[in-house]
């Protein structure tokens, strides 16, 4: 029997629990004898805490605070600054200093209310100069590059925050089971949550279970920032020993939880006779925020993202993460990546426009190939397809009539083009050295097969593309596959829900077990199927000097945008996104073509134009979904996407990453859009219609 | 405390409540109905979404008094109705739904739209769903979803 291809769409297994509203999401959760937790935030930026005052607490109310944590005072990720409750000082507006806890929700947050604390103020820190992480690699002679060059252009680039604003907020639900702290909450990545509360409670293995609940949006926001709310939340739950409720109001996980970091890149190419670039120096800067958190791992993904889909053979990348007195920046969709393309690929354009060449001849020139080397001479290894990627593009978007068309200042209309990679799984050896992914398969007499992993369904759709994915290879019914929700008791840790690795790594492990198992399989026995993650042989990684292949896979992409500007208030009307991906094979169509819908709405329409949140003195302006304006139905235009097969010999069924590479080239694709219909260079992402009047007067 | 009574699906009830508490706590704290979700607690986000006197209403900015005597369907009693099927059918087939939270509360708008408009234009669906955030989708598929449902659904609304 002809199998179907396997990118054909089938219903989304979650589909009707969640239309319906019958998912239990974390904030759903009732339990006997709850109580609630409510936190109480530090108002200034930076400071000694002298004193708190408490109110009087009636029977059953208690504060939680740094005193009553049995283990480590570090919410445990890489670096070790990040306290589970500050003990002396506060670092940004919005720290959670102490909870309060109590069996009546009202009550709580009028305790919480009336707790001071009396503070030294000390200065803060803004900006981008106090680094704390400075990362550097090169390829070739950029030196000699510059020593050489017929000429040499620079410009600078900067965006600002963006925050996840996931529809559902952060939140746990909390429980002793026979004195196994319980953490029921919406997360990426339940190991992650498991390791920081094992630190913090100094407990054993067995001490600590988490299980993830419906997840209602993450994007990155529910990567590292859980880990802080976690172990609050276990040691809580060892003071006040009942189950414990714990979510975030919109406004505190607008000022306390992690967003996009704000970015400037520097860049500067050196030309040859031919206007060829033999050299780019890149500096990349990010503002950390309070605590560093992801900050180092971010700005490497940034860095590595220097010459985009363009090959330059001399190479000379710094960057620097800055530490400052305002809320903690980390993990967001493209993390990092989606800073470092807009800034090169406006650049690219601009170097163009600085000597006289049409911008598409110019970018066409120094595009990658299969053999080429990576910005850190790494090999790209695999076929690589971009030709035919934006040829599809420019066809269904007929982008060069309109380029054309468009040059007449008079119409303010512009379309754009980006390209763009991304590298897909952890950062060099990550995989292989610190994740060390183990999924199982585990199949039960009556011949269902249950998927071990600890890999997140946030919307993305794995619970559907995993059961699909290992029911095709061991050719059984998609209902004799399961994929219970992810609970560390049961399930190995197969790594983070990061990176776009689930599908490729994850998912691939998976397929690898299914095979296993199908070639061992015995009727009316329980078995099991194991696989461990191991790095292709042909991958080497130098992870001090940042140099060989950074990522086993790249994904590729092409988004086209078409704007017109209005004359009188700036506003842009995206009228039009056309997109063009390579991620290999996908596993289901229209849960990818949903990704890509999603990536450009926060990527084209998001990053690129609408969403603006700034601080002033460490507070940030935008505290609610009134004042940070995310696109709506009438914002998100009308999108036209297609998949080209490029299968990945070691993804499944050719796969490779998919959920970040659907973000990260709209920004620069909407900006060169708006460059064209306004006639002025656009450095800056978002370019609201402020900046765009601000352009127009200022030339 | 006051006696607040009203419709809830179809089944008429009696509360005694203080009448400022935030109807969508009373939905899920008091009557275990959990459909209708909180994303914003602004009346920013629609997921908490659900029909008062058949239009579309934020219940975290409703106060009980304000149901009083009136008619409330959630998404717990729309779902019983054979227009919820023609909407599920289409969503789970233009795939509407990513992570869902706030899908309940487009299930409310989208049935609030198609009963004023049966056979509402792209820019209308569009309009229809200003009052709704979906921070997964971009909106494309939800917008199929509902002109697939208002097509194949002729005369359900």
């Amino acid at each position: 029997m002809k199998k179907q291809d396997i990118s054909r769409s089938i219903e989304k297994v979650d589909s009707r629990e969640k239309i319906s509203g019958a998912a239990a999401f974390t904030s759903d959760i009732k339990l006997d004898g709850m109580h609630y937790a409510k936190s109480v935030r530090s108002p200034i930026p930076r400071g000694r805490i002298k004193q708190v005052n408490l109110p009087s607490l009636p029977k059953g109310y208690v504060v939680v605070d740094h005193r009553d944590i049995p283990g480590e005072n570090v919410v445990k990720m890489i670096h070790d600054d990040w306290p589970v409750f500050p003990k002396t000082e506060v670092a940004y507006i919005g720290e959670p200093i102490l909870l309060v806890v109590g069996p009546d929700k009202e009550k709580v947050a009028e305790l919480a209310d009336a707790v001071e604390i009396e503070f030294e103020e000390l200065e803060p820190t803004f900006g981008f100069t106090n680094s704390a992480i400075d990362l550097h690699y090169d390829k070739g002679d950029p030196d000699r590059a510059f020593e050489t060059a017929a000429r040499t252009v620079s410009y600078e680039y900067e965006t600002g925050y963006q925050e996840q604003a996931y529809i559902e907020p952060q939140g746990f639900v909390g429980y002793l089971d026979e004195g196994t702290y319980t953490l029921v909450g919406s997360i990426q990545c339940p190991y992650y949550v498991k390791n920081a509360v094992l630190a913090t409670m100094a407990a054993d293995e067995d001490d600590v279970r988490v299980i993830q609940a419906p997840v209602g949006g993450a994007f990155g926001g529910k990567e590292e920032f859980p880990s802080l709310t976690a172990t609050q939340l276990a040691v809580a739950l060892r003071k006040v020993q009942k189950p414990i409720k714990f979510i975030y109001e919109r406004e505190e996980d607008m000022i306390a939880t992690t967003k996009r970091h704000p970015s400037k890149v520097r860049m500067e190419a050196a030309l040859d006779e031919n206007n060829n670039i033999q050299g780019l120096r890149a500096h990349v800067g990010l503002d950390g925020g309070a605590y560093l958190g992801l900050s180092g791992v971010v700005l490497s993904r940034g860095m590595l993202a220097a010459t985009n889909a363009y090959t330059i053979d001399n190479v000379w990348v710094d960057g620097d993460v800055y530490v400052t007195n305002t809320v903690p920046n980390g993990a967001f969709r493209g993390f990092g990546a989606p800073q470092m393309i807009f800034a090169i690929e406006m650049f690219i354009h601009h170097v163009a426009k600085e000597v006289g060449e049409d911008t598409y001849t110019f970018r066409t020139r120094h595009q990658v190939s299969q053999g080429d080397l990576t910005s850190t001479g790494g090999v790209y290894r695999d076929p690589i397809i971009l030709d035919e990627m934006s040829k599809k593009a420019e066809e269904i978007s007929d982008y060069h009539r309109k380029r054309k068309e468009y040059e007449d200042p008079d119409t303010f209309k512009g379309i754009g083009m980006s390209w763009f990679l991304h590298g897909c799984g952890f950062t060099g050896s990550g995989e292989q050295e610190k994740i060390k992914a183990r999924v199982k398969l585990k199949k039960d007499a009556d011949g269902t097969v249950r998927i071990l992993v600890a890999a997140v369904d946030m919307g993305q759709g794995p619970k559907t593309t995993f059961r699909k994915l290992v029911a095709d290879v061991l050719d059984l019914p998609l209902e004799q596959v399961l994929f219970p929700y992810p609970d560390t008791r049961y399930v190995p840790d197969s790594g983070p829900t990061v990176a776009s690795r689930t599908m490729m790594v994850v998912g691939g492990l998976l397929a690898r077990a299914a095979k296993d198992l199908k070639e061992s399989w015995r009727e009316g026995e329980v078995q099991e199927a194991m696989q461990r993650y191991k790095q292709p042989d042909y991958i080497e990684w130098d992870q001090d000097r940042m140099k060989g292949d950074a990522y086993p896979a790249y994904s590729w992409g092409v988004n086209v945008v078409e704007v017109e500007v209005s004359k009188v208030t700036y506003e842009v009307d995206i009228k039009h996104v056309w997109s063009v991906y390579d991620l290999g094979k996908a596993i289901d169509e229209r849960i990818v073509l949903g990704q890509a819908d999603g990536g450009q709405a926060q990527g084209v329409v998001g990053l690129g134009y609408l969403e603006v949140m700034e601080h002033e003195g460490g507070a940030l302006k935008q505290k609610n979904l009134t004042d940070y304006i995310i696109p709506t139905a009438v914002d998100m235009p009308k999108t036209e996407n297609h998949i080209m097969d490029n299968p990945y010999p070691l993804g499944p069924y050719g796969a490779k990453g998919v959920g970040e590479l659907t973000l990260v080239g709209g920004p620069p694709a909407v900006a060169l859009a708006i460059e064209q219909a306004i006639g002025r260079r656009v450095r800056k992402a978002p370019v609201t219609p402020e900046y765009i009047m601000e352009l127009i007067h200022n030339g | 405390m006051a006696d607040i009574t009203f419709t809830l699906n179809g089944e008429r009830i009696t509360l005694r409540e203080e009448p400022n508490l935030r109807f969508l706590d009373v939905l899920r704290e008091k009557l275990n109905h959990t459909g209708a979700k909180e994303g914003c607690g602004e009346g920013e986000c629609g997921a908490c979404a659900i029909l008062l006197d058949g239009h579309i209403v934020n219940s975290c900015l409703l106060p009980l008094a304000s149901v009083d005597g009136r008619d409330v369907v959630t998404i717990e009693g729309y779902r019983m109705t054979e227009r919820y099927q023609m909407l599920e059918k289409a969503f789970i087939e233009e795939g509407a739904v990513q992570c869902g939270i706030c899908t309940p509360g487009m299930m409310i708008a989208a049935e609030s739209m198609l009963r004023e408009n049966p056979d509402p234009t792209d820019e209308e669906i569009r309009h229809g769903l200003a009052g709704n955030l979906c921070r997964c989708t971009g909106y494309n598929m939800i917008i199929a979803a509902i002109r697939r449902a208002a097509k194949e659904g002729e005369g359900l609304w």
